[in-house]
């Protein structure tokens, strides 16, 4: 069986560096790593291609300055190859020009049972694109997947619902995000990083897909940031001294929050 | 100078989230209990092939250069219990170096193979209740008897000596005195005669265990010798040396994190109006440390340099061990100072530190051997 993963690349949360005021997006001219919230879809995938005997994993991803940090931590896990799109003209592209490219490059990867995402990126958080990928290339959507089984041309998906979880099923292929935490990612084992840097990365720009850069990056983007402002500073909390009745005046608190 | 890749970055970051994830967060509980799994842990770690990084392919290891076993050295002492990761030491770079380099292909395969599989736990035996440092002074025998060698004697402070399934052990097996006449021989503990004596009680280093162990007619096949009989001093001398490095990148790694932790504590901590971290005595002496820490950090990259590069570094690994442990024993008091009261409680991490560093001048041979030693090389004598 055959899974093409998406994997964003982003800047490390650690140590995010800063918006650009100009463009208000954050800056991505720093080292990326692998979007954490992507580790699971990968972990999935592996774990789908090893119950099914056979096949492999494919990496897709788009990203600034031919970016390969995110994808060879991917590759190490486990993953056989990946497509990486990079291109100039993909600056400021917004959710819809991001799929439009990501679709194109699932295509480039080879046929796919699964189409596997996480529900949203780590730095971005539209939560968009998995469906839009999957709009583009005319193939059913499953969201917030918390375990997938393929069997035959189905995938079954326990869906992650606030009060437990949904049974669904599609059609292969199929596009289908994961929840993050629902698997424990393997770490890159020693022999996986050895084995990463000799893995094949297919780097591609927006015309070896076939797309017209006017579709994508500010030409194409059909939303504009308009403001970006930082946020509210948390407020310092109130600090109860214990005097015997503490416990009364986080109850009293509670009530006034009317949280019980 | 050492040249980093991406690839080591990589291996740094899973070292480090395997750390945090898989000891981090027992290490209390396996400190309250004097021990850890290490067989379950052991697993794990072979699986990602972290015990046999520099070793042969052909044993499972990853034949890779000594840069991947500095960085594996440097963020186990990042672990928070250092008792831990000096018994996974043990496994890499005390017990089974001189089975590598020297061992039959049988006693490869036999128990070098699951040892970096994380499948077999090792000990290194050579420390004797009088004979510690002074290796020349050990007293345990072999007796050769047809073809198998018959073992009397004790073994003392044997990390991981009550879960080992085999021990690279120096023992005598002729009449010749001093540095002639040991022999380095596996002994599976299973053989009959072998018995752990007594589980000891340390001051530190308490998250894996500690033991006495004694050998009582025990028999085990002449063929489990490792390398040449009665070379056996020589064979550890050289072990030692990697022993050393571990130990000395682990202090670099230890001592790194204390610094870090100590500077985060006096931002936070407020005395007489100000962050104590605004006492410019503190900044100082904090600063030594980060001065030293450079030093200690870049001659370890010069023993792996010329380790990569097949050379001997006995002088190196001496001066790192030696350097290394006494800067992470002045940063671990400094930890305890500069914490006041909460560096003598249990409750952070500084007192567990200084308890564990201390072993660091003493084990793997104490300061002062390591100072005979440097005396000796700099003909720094007197006959």
């Amino acid at each position: 069986m055959n899974v093409v993963v998406c994997v964003k690349q982003i800047p490390d949360p650690a140590d995010p560096g800063a918006l650009d005021p100009n463009t208000k997006t954050l800056k991505r001219d720093v080292k990326l790593i692998l979007d954490e919230s992507d580790s699971y879809g990968v972990e999935m995938a592996l774990q789908l291609v090893d119950t099914a005997g056979g096949g492999e994993v494919t990496l897709v991803s788009m990203a600034p300055n031919s970016e390969v940090g995110g994808l060879r931590t991917a590759l190490a896990m486990g993953a056989a190859k990946a497509v990486l799109v990079s291109d100039e003209a993909l600056a400021g592209s917004d959710a819809l020009g991001t799929s439009k490219v990501l679709a194109k490059a699932i295509e480039r990867a080879g046929e796919a049972d699964l189409i596997i995402t996480a529900t949203e990126s780590s730095d971005g958080y539209t939560g968009t694109v998995p469906e839009q990928i999957a709009e583009l290339m005319g193939l059913p959507s499953i969201t917030f997947a918390k375990s997938i089984a393929v069997e035959g041309g189905t995938v079954k998906v326990q869906r992650q619902t606030e009060a437990g979880y949904d049974d669904v099923e599609a059609p292969t292929p199929a596009v289908v995000s994961v929840t993050a935490g629902v698997v424990e990612p393997r770490y890159p084992s020693f022999k996986g990083i050895m084995a990463a840097k000799s893995k094949p990365v297919d780097e591609v720009t927006v015309a070896d897909l076939g797309i017209d850069a006017s579709q994508v990056g500010w030409a194409g983007a059909g939303q504009e940031i308009l403001e970006i402002a930082a946020a509210e500073e948390r407020e310092a909390g109130t600090i109860v001294e214990d005097d015997g009745e503490g416990f009364q005046k986080i109850v009293d608190y509670l009530a006034e929050l009317k949280v019980i | 100078m050492l040249e980093f890749t991406e690839g080591h970055e990589m291996f740094r970051n899973t070292v480090r989230e395997f750390v945090g994830k898989e000891i981090d967060p027992h290490a209390d509980a396996w400190e309250e209990s004097g021990s850890f799994p290490a067989r379950e842990l052991f697993s794990k770690m072979g699986q990602l092939g972290l015990l046999g990084l520099t070793y042969d392919e052909r044993w499972g290891g990853g034949g890779s250069d000594t840069t991947y076993k500095m960085i594996l050295g440097e963020e186990l002492g990042r672990c928070a219990s250092l008792g831990v990761a000096m018994a996974i030491s043990v496994q890499t770079d005390m017990a089974t170096p001189a089975l590598h380099r020297y061992g039959s292909d049988e006693l490869r395969e036999k128990y070098l193979r699951p040892a970096i599989a994380g499948e077999m736990v090792t000990s290194i035996a050579v420390s004797e209740p009088d004979a510690g440092s002074d290796v020349a002074g050990i007293r345990t025998r072999a007796v050769q008897d047809g073809d198998e060698w018959v073992i009397n004697g004790t073994k003392m402070w044997i990390t991981s000596g009550t879960q080992s399934d085999w021990l690279c052990l120096l023992a005598r097996t002729s009449d010749e005195g001093g540095y002639r006449g040991m022999s380095q021989i596996i002994v599976p503990t299973d053989t009959p005669g072998f018995s752990v004596s007594r589980k000891l009680d340390k001051l530190g280093m308490r998250g894996s265990d500690t033991a006495e162990l004694s050998f009582d007619d025990c028999r085990v096949p002449v063929s489990n010798t490792i390398g040449e009989p009665g070379r056996g001093f020589q064979q550890q001398m050289a072990q030692f040396q990697d022993e050393r490095m571990i130990a000395a990148y682990q202090m670099v790694g230890a001592t790194e994190l204390a610094l870090q932790r100590t500077v985060e504590y006096l931002k936070e901590r407020v005395a007489f109006g100000s962050p104590l971290l605004a006492n410019q005595h503190l900044q100082y002496s904090l600063a030594e440390v980060a001065a030293e820490l450079d030093l200690n950090r870049h001659h370890n990259w010069v023993t792996v340099a010329k380790a990569n590069r097949g050379e001997d570094f006995t002088r190196e690994a001496t001066v790192a061990k030696l350097c290394a442990a006494r800067l992470g024993r002045r940063m671990a008091d400094l930890a305890v100072q500069y914490h006041g009261g909460m560096g003598y409680v249990e409750e952070l991490w500084p007192a567990r530190f200084f308890r564990d560093a201390r072993l660091w001048s003493i084990g793997g041979g104490a300061d002062e051997v390591m100072l005979r030693t440097l005396a000796r090389m700099n003909g720094i004598i007197g006959d």
